[in-house]
């Protein structure tokens, strides 16, 4: 039952410093807040470390260094940053593989079918069970509760993408894409616009001159 | 004041207190785990439920404010089931183990479910584990027992001033834990103890070693520092088996420093249980005749200016008198109770106490350290200071130090300088914070052992003092002068006056020749290698240390847990600690030993009994007859004496090399001997 929040032996690396990229990032973030609340940006300061280690190593985690240089480059106590950083379950205090699949179960994706999500990414990355990397340390399948995309029930999150109206081949044929290297538009994996009804439009649609139905 | 009724009782509390303040102002008793009452309100245990006039549901009393007219109901058939409800959920994940938990018969959380709970438990899921932490080699931890309460992480963020514990993770999973593994760096980790209030945390050392209501409980004061924190020894048969802390608001509110807690395991280690005589260069055990007859012998003819007293730094006032009335009588000059060589003007005593009082600490808008690392010298004062710093806010309490410029306070202090040469440039106001001085309406100077144990110690005293004056730091109304101790015994020694008299030697003069015969009464903290080497060398006292390994007679005496004893603490607050256990074998009470000695070379000391000593005591310092100690200031500005060695301007060093291994005790402490290598030398830790 327990959690184990920290990284497994072995797995942490022993030294961590932001790069330019994140240096910009930081900077931004920065500016928002007085000095001396500069506390107030550990969050976004954690998006930047779990990127930046995306980044560098293939793997957007955060390791315990890093957690550090957050707190001494915050001027806060380490542990307030360990705090948040297992609180959200946005950060992965874990290393994970190279893409995220995060899987919605909430009801309305559910609902919809996100069993055959599930199943079809278990079956394409050989994954046996949540919060497990697959072999080739491409993937880690994570289950998440609503992602807030209801209306394009069942999705699957990968790393910031939304992949959305997933079936069980579609989901493969998404993963065998992400293992040929390549990105796939995320939004609608079926014939919509974003929420919009699937395969067109469905109402206001033909000679907008015609006079409405019932007044003739 | 804000008038509100407790279950038909008017209680008239003031405007911001809590409903829970408001019901124990009518002496009603509300349970509560995370409410403590130096501590920041957490209100995340619910079980202080009660209901309130006009609330549709029960509130959390600890941290809802009243209004005026209030009424509070804690005792509704409501606030029962929600109370019970509550205890339901608090007992769901905490493990039945009370019969092998350390708490049991002292919980919080067994006592309130017999108070407040339901007689059975309807859980039938498995319940949660919590893999156990490492906080330390003091601390155990057994964190499936864990209620979540944060007190401990509370107590390490805002009292010790060390925040490294936390929760992390969430919900169901969430932990109390440090994150590292990596031992509580803080001298008062052990009050973590006694403020978790269940099986969680408790006490390492003495894990399984006793059930509360086997022992016998004895008020006490701790001398391992000069703070005078009340204690309780807690005994069993011959043993003291732990030491906590008595509430002293005026002292050391309810905090003990961890030296002062786990030292107990040296109280039956390496101890002096019967006399020892030097023959042919071994010490053989010996009667007390024999011993007493082998020092008289010894002293026959001898005249007074060759024999010397040095008294150690846990001395009870008892038998210093005692010590200090044989020495007269044997005609002997030759007295010192400072071993570390400090020097102080004795022609008043505020030139060598804490003028300011512990609780004063809590007024002053402004503090200067010069010479002194509180956190380790005092560290229940150094939470004092500390907790002012916390309830002034930002910039409140502006706190400057001079010398430790690497020592972490635990709170922010600016660091002016190393040297004494600083204090100068503060008075020619060369420098910010004299600004900060005089502009302060409470300014105090604190000035430690670092500074007064230097050759130039008085100068540096009189500079302080001088500073002091110059930003209206001393007047009738508040003294702003103070002298941190180190030693236990040191003020009391001071006062009974247990410093040379005319033509007599200091402790310095007493080394290398200067004396034929010397007394050592518990002193093993002055170079004892240069005792010249044709010197007598008589040690009472309870532990074999330097002191007893350099000994030619040693006279068994005892620790400050088996005998009855006064102490003033670096206040000059005279306290009473009383006796707990009974000395091992032949061991004597000390004064006792003396007394007795003095007959045996015909100066019989003229007290029987310890009320007669106490009374030698009052006549020879009025103080020790004063049942309360109170802050006073004084309108005389003359500063101490400046002494004949100018300030010169090296830098300070600390007093204490090693917080855990100070004295005799601590040395045969194992627990101590741990804490020292995995905290002052981490390095040969990481070697072994």
């Amino acid at each position: 039952m327990s959690a184990q929040p920290s990284a497994p032996e072995g797995a942490e690396p022993t030294h961590f410093e932001f790069d330019q990229d994140s240096e910009r990032q930081i900077a931004a973030v920065l500016a928002k807040y007085p000095p001396e609340r500069k506390a107030s940006g550990v969050l976004p300061l954690l998006y930047v470390v779990q990127k930046q280690m995306g980044r560098q190593t293939g793997s957007a985690w955060i390791p315990r260094v890093a957690m550090d240089v957050v707190a001494e480059r915050l001027e806060m106590a380490p542990i307030r940053v360990y705090e948040v950083a297992t609180f959200y379950l946005m950060f992965n205090t874990k290393p994970i593989g190279r893409y995220h699949l995060q899987v919605c179960t909430t009801t309305s994706c559910w609902l919809r079918g996100s069993d055959d999500v599930t199943a079809a990414c278990k079956a394409a990355t050989g994954i046996k069970a949540f919060g497990e990397t697959s072999a080739d340390g491409l993937f880690t399948l994570t289950e998440v509760e609503c992602l807030g995309a209801c209306a394009n029930a069942p999705i699957l999150q990968v790393d910031d993408d939304y992949y959305e109206d997933l079936d069980g081949p579609r989901t493969e044929e998404l993963i065998a894409a992400l293992k040929r290297g390549e990105r796939p538009t995320p939004g609608p994996t079926i014939d919509r616009l974003n929420s919009a009804p699937a395969g067109g439009r469905k109402v206001l649609v033909g000679d907008m001159a015609q006079k409405p139905q019932g007044q003739e | 004041m804000v008038k509100v009724t407790v279950d038909g009782i008017p209680v008239e509390v003031a405007a911001g207190s809590s409903a829970l303040q408001a019901c124990e102002a009518a002496g009603k008793e509300i349970p509560r785990f995370c409410y403590h009452e130096r501590l920041s309100v957490a209100g995340n245990c619910r079980m202080c439920l009660v209901e309130v006039s006009g609330g549709r549901k029960p509130v959390a009393s600890c941290g809802f404010p009243i209004g005026e007219g209030m009424q509070i109901f804690t005792d509704t058939e409501v606030v029962r089931r929600a109370r019970r409800a509550v205890m339901e959920f608090l007992l769901i994940n905490h493990p039945l183990d009370c019969p092998i938990c350390d708490q049991g018969g002292e919980c919080d959380l067994q006592d309130q479910a017999f108070g407040y709970g339901a007689d059975h438990s309807r859980y039938r899921e498995n319940k949660r584990a919590v893999t156990d932490k490492y906080l330390g080699p003091l601390v155990k931890t057994v964190m499936t027992r864990c209620i979540q309460c944060t007190r401990c992480i509370r107590f390490s963020t805002e009292v010790a001033g060390v925040p490294e514990l936390g929760g992390v993770s969430r919900g169901e999973n969430l932990e109390i834990t440090n994150y590292v593994e990596k031992a509580l760096t803080s001298e008062l980790s052990g009050n973590l103890i006694d403020i978790c209030p269940v099986g969680a945390l408790t006490s390492q050392p003495y894990a399984f070693s006793a059930r509360p209501w086997e022992l016998k409980r004895t008020d006490s004061i701790d001398v391992c520092d000069a703070v005078g924190t009340n204690i309780v020894m807690q005994a069993r048969g011959a043993s003291v088996l732990r030491i906590v802390p008595r509430i002293n608001d005026e002292v050391n509110e309810e905090w003990l420093a961890d030296k002062g807690r786990f030292v107990v395991d040296g109280f039956r280690r390496r101890r002096l249980d019967r006399p020892w005589i030097r023959v042919d260069g071994k010490l053989q055990p010996a009667g007390w005749q024999d011993a007493f007859a082998t020092i008289a012998t010894r002293l026959k003819g001898m005249p007074g200016e060759r024999i010397g007293a040095i008294a150690g730094d846990m001395c009870d006032a008892e038998s210093m008198m005692a010590l200090k009335d044989l020495m007269t009588a044997l005609g002997s000059p030759n007295i010192d109770c400072r071993q570390d060589g400090a020097q102080y003007d004795l022609s008043r005593r505020d030139f060598y106490t804490f003028n300011t009082g512990i609780t004063g600490i809590e007024e002053a808008d402004a503090l200067l350290i010069v010479g002194s690392i509180p956190r380790q010298e005092a560290p229940v004062l150094n939470a004092r200071i500390r907790k002012r710093f916390v309830d002034a806010g930002r910039g409140g309490f502006p706190i400057a130090m001079i010398g430790a410029p690497n020592a972490d306070p635990t709170y922010a202090a600016e660091v002016l300088g190393e040297g004494p040469d600083v204090l100068a440039r503060l008075a020619a106001g060369a420098l910010p914070f004299a600004e900060v001085l005089k502009n302060a309406k409470k300014p105090m100077v604190m000035v430690g052992h670092g500074a007064l144990t230097r050759p130039d110690g008085q100068a540096i005293a009189h500079a302080c003092w001088e500073l002091a004056v110059q930003v209206g730091a001393i007047g009738t109304d508040w003294h702003g002068f103070n002298v941190l101790h180190t030693a236990a015994s040191r003020v009391a020694g001071l006062d009974l006056g247990l410093v040379p008299g005319p033509k007599g030697r200091d402790v310095a003069g007493m080394l290398a020749g200067g004396v034929d015969v010397l007394w050592l009464l518990g002193a093993d903290e002055f170079p004892i290698g240069r005792i010249g080497p044709e010197t007598f060398v008589i040690y009472q006292g309870h532990h074999g240390d330097a002191g007893a390994a350099r000994a030619d007679v040693i006279l068994p005496g005892t620790l400050y847990a088996e005998k009855p004893g006064t102490y003033t603490n670096t206040e000059g607050r005279v306290q009473q600690a009383f006796r707990a256990v009974m000395p091992p074998g032949d061991a004597r009470e000390d004064w006792r030993i003396l007394r007795a000695f003095s007959e045996v070379v015909d100066h019989k000391l003229p007290y029987d009994t310890i009320d007669a000593l106490r009374a030698r005591m009052v006549r020879a310092n009025p103080v020790f007859g004063q049942a309360q100690w109170a802050r006073s200031g004084t309108s005389d500005t003359t500063g101490p004496q400046a002494g004949n060695t100018p300030v010169a301007a090296d830098a300070f060093r600390p007093v204490i090399a090693d917080y855990y291994l100070t004295h005799a005790v601590c040395r045969a402490s194992p627990t101590m001997e741990t804490c020292s290598g995995i905290y002052v030398h981490p390095a040969n830790q990481a070697a072994e």
